[in-house]
């Protein structure tokens, strides 16, 4: 049944896949247009929070949604990342391009080695180690001189990118976060569509098959953990010079918490859908910030109606309203 | 004709507003923890706290026009530092006040000198924001962990409690609180039978309690906070620790947590504060109206500090008719504090706001009167001595 209607499927679905294409490129720039124009509209601070809130999401989201592997310890890297570049640039002084690179690269090796550990074993036992891990991570921030302990990194100097741009300008610093953003967004639409992308999405459908057409599935979901944890880490370690400061709540269990409800939230397994989700949670937590313990009364209402009534996530309905893939 | 009359009606009405009282308008922001584990001893109570200075001020009627604002930070620095930034590039927020949680303190810290803005701290323990972090634009008025350690340690050893056990939270936090208080009972004349470290944050800590039991010391230093503080308490309780005659002595311990042991549990414990509500007849004024207000709460320190850093900023707004940050500063360290909760005091170079320390012991459940009547006065620790000297902080702005 599969090569028969395989084979008649096939003009169609490559056409709808040339379709899905343009219309993600023309998302794409809707969204470069909508950034160029936003810090004219909105506070670019709180921008900037939601940028990198979203590239975290859909660095999770890559994981999750494509990889069908649920971390519940990505804090660890965005976490790790941040406090690595708000320690080069505050105490060894190095400019912010190359201290958000270290931070990224720190992420990048706790992904490969915590990732090694822990696809070894699958679903909630793959999600525990992860958590556990992290936890792990938790403990050294809070006990290691250099991180401040509960006081954390304070006062991170911004400095000027490439020795040139001064990025103590709020806009200044939002047109590069927004650029930071893109790039590792499109990237990540890259890795999804590319061969690996395939492959990725054939295990999380089927292992045992995939692993039976001969693919070494082990090394997949390895690269695609640290990839998933490098992008983290590139989110974190721009959010400590955004912020200018790194703090245990970016390693805290509960940051690996609310990616996930952003991801959810939004649409796991969505291009699209992370970055609604991280908009939706930390517009909520800023702007009902004067309700006071109401945010996260609401936090939890919005989950639960989310899980109740559309699983699928704000973008997942959508897509399935218009019929394309967001 | 008709346009000479518009003319004159707004020359006439322009001279009258022109003629008024020179408004000044301040918006302050009070930023604290709404939900978490500080929404008791801050939360709520300290926009209370907010208003009630502004109306007990009289400011509308001397020309001063106050807008009082107030969000979550949930305890986490970067909401914070978010809403922080966003209070004064965008909603004018002229001063932020209370800011519990060490971490955000010091982040808001930093975002009011960058935006030269005025930061009144009344919530957070760190003694860095007037140390090494000390900056122009903050003021930390009611407490500090130098001055905790130092009551509890000095003022104990003072009234007996030579020998000392310290039952630490294994992270810098801890650590901090255990070494400055060591350093008090030992210059005090003190001595320390022994330390153990418990892990952060813990559940079970009978093994550290047995050990700090069969120390024999007669006091029990708690180096730890929030939950841990609590959780040792109960199981010490348990242990019936305190009615075998060894003091624990809480390092960071406040009136809310004694409220939510009871004092059946609490019995026994030193700790010290900088503000009772049973203090005097201008503190017990001063809670009754608040705790109307408050559904029957007793205001904490934090919230006094709140009432009395918006007092403070409100006079020197009120002397210069002018609300410039750098004036105002200069203004709030000149003058002499004055309020009913504190008494006089003063604001030091670096930031420091100095008054009185008392140190209490929570009463046995027969010795208590009713509801929040729960301490008993041991020593008052004089201002000049109660926080750390100017010249020990390492404060960038005292130049020896």
């Amino acid at each position: 049944m599969a090569s028969v209607s395989g084979q008649m499927a096939a003009a169609p679905a490559a056409r709808a896949t040339v379709e899905a294409a343009s219309l993600h490129r023309a998302i794409f720039i809707g969204i470069a247009v909508f950034l160029a124009v936003a810090p004219f509209l909105l506070y670019p601070v709180f921008l900037m929070k939601v940028l990198c809130f979203a590239l975290f999401a859909c660095a999770f989201n890559l994981l999750l949604g494509y990889g069908g592997l649920l971390s519940f310890g990505h804090a660890a890297y965005l976490g790790t990342a941040s406090y690595i570049c708000a320690h080069t640039a505050k105490v060894w002084g190095v400019p912010p391009e190359v201290a958000i690179l270290l931070g990224t690269a720190s992420a990048a090796v706790l992904g490969l080695v915590f990732g090694s550990l822990a696809i070894r074993r699958q679903g909630i036992y793959f999600a525990m180690i992860t958590l556990a891990l992290a936890q792990m991570v938790f403990f050294f921030s809070l006990q290691a001189p250099f991180t401040g302990g509960e006081d954390g990194i304070q006062a991170v100097p911004r400095g000027r990118l490439f020795g040139l741009v001064d990025l103590s300008s709020d806009t200044t610093l939002y047109y590069v976060v927004a650029t930071i953003f893109l790039a590792g967004v499109l990237f990540i639409y890259r890795i999804i569509h590319s061969p690996f992308g395939q492959v990725l999405k054939a295990i999380r459908d089927n292992e045992p098959r995939a692993i039976s057409l001969g693919y070494a599935t082990n090394r997949y979901k390895l690269v695609v953990f640290t990839l998933s944890a490098t992008l983290a880490g590139l989110a974190g370690a721009t959010k400590a010079i955004v912020f200018q400061l790194a703090s245990l709540t970016d390693v805290h269990w509960t940051m690996s918490g609310e990616v996930v409800l952003m991801t959810l939230v939004g649409g796991m397994g969505t291009v699209f859908g992370p970055m609604v989700g991280a908009a939706v949670i930390v517009t909520m937590q800023n702007y009902l910030a004067h309700l006071g313990a109401w945010v996260t009364v609401i936090q939890g209402v919005i989950f639960v109606i989310c899980v109740m009534l559309f699983r699928e996530g704000i973008v997942g309905v959508l897509a399935k309203r218009l019929k394309r893939p967001l | 004709m008709k346009t000479g009359r518009m003319l004159l009606a707004t020359a006439l009405v322009a001279l009258f507003a022109g003629g008024a009282e020179a408004q000044v308008s301040v918006k302050l922001g009070v930023l604290n923890d709404r939900s978490g584990v500080y929404a008791d001893l801050s939360g709520e109570g300290s926009v209370i706290a907010a208003r009630m200075a502004a109306e007990d001020f009289k400011a509308e009627e001397k020309g001063i026009k106050v807008e009082i604002v107030s969000a979550d930070h949930q305890n986490k620095p970067d909401i914070g530092s978010n809403i922080a930034r966003q209070w004064y590039d965008q909603d004018g927020v002229d001063v932020i006040l209370d800011v519990p949680t060490s971490s955000v303190a010091l982040a808001v810290n930093q975002i009011t000198r960058e935006k030269n803005k005025i930061f009144i701290n009344s919530g957070a323990a760190a003694s860095d924001l007037t140390g090494k972090q000390c900056s122009p634009n903050t003021i930390h008025w009611t407490y500090d962990t130098w001055a905790l350690a130092n009551g509890t340690g000095s003022a104990m050893v003072k009234a007996g409690g030579d020998s000392w056990f310290f039952l630490t939270a294994d992270y810098a936090f801890g650590h901090a609180l255990e070494r400055d208080t060591i350093a008090v009972v030992e210059k005090s004349g003190g001595k320390v039978l022994g330390t153990v470290r418990h892990p952060f944050p813990g559940s079970d800590f009978s093994s550290f309690l047995l050990q700090a039991q069969s120390s024999g010391a007669k006091v029990i230093g708690l180096a730890n906070a929030g939950g841990d503080t609590i959780n040792s308490i109960k199981q010490a309780a348990e242990f019936g620790i305190t009615q075998a005659g060894q003091n624990l002595a809480g390092l960071l311990v406040f009136i809310t947590d004694v409220h939510a042991l009871g004092l059946q549990t609490a019995q026994g414990l030193v700790l010290t504060e900088s503000f009772y509500w049973d203090l005097n007849d201008d503190t017990r004024a001063f809670a009754k109206r608040f705790a109307e207000r408050n559904g029957g709460k007793m205001p904490t320190m934090v919230h006094a500090g709140v009432y009395a850093g918006t007092l403070h900023y409100l006079k020197a707004v009120e002397a210069l008719k002018d609300k410039d940050p750098a004036k105002v500063m200069a203004k709030m360290k000149e003058m002499p504090t004055d309020d009913p909760l504190f008494g006089k005091g003063q604001v030091r170079a670096d930031g420091r706001k100095v008054h009185d320390m008392y140190l209490f012991e929570v009463k046995k459940p027969e010795e208590s009167k009713g509801p929040w009547d729960y301490y008993k006065l041991i020593a008052t620790i004089p201002a000049a001595e109660a926080f750390r000297p100017l010249e020990e902080g390492e404060c960038p702005l005292v130049k020896g």
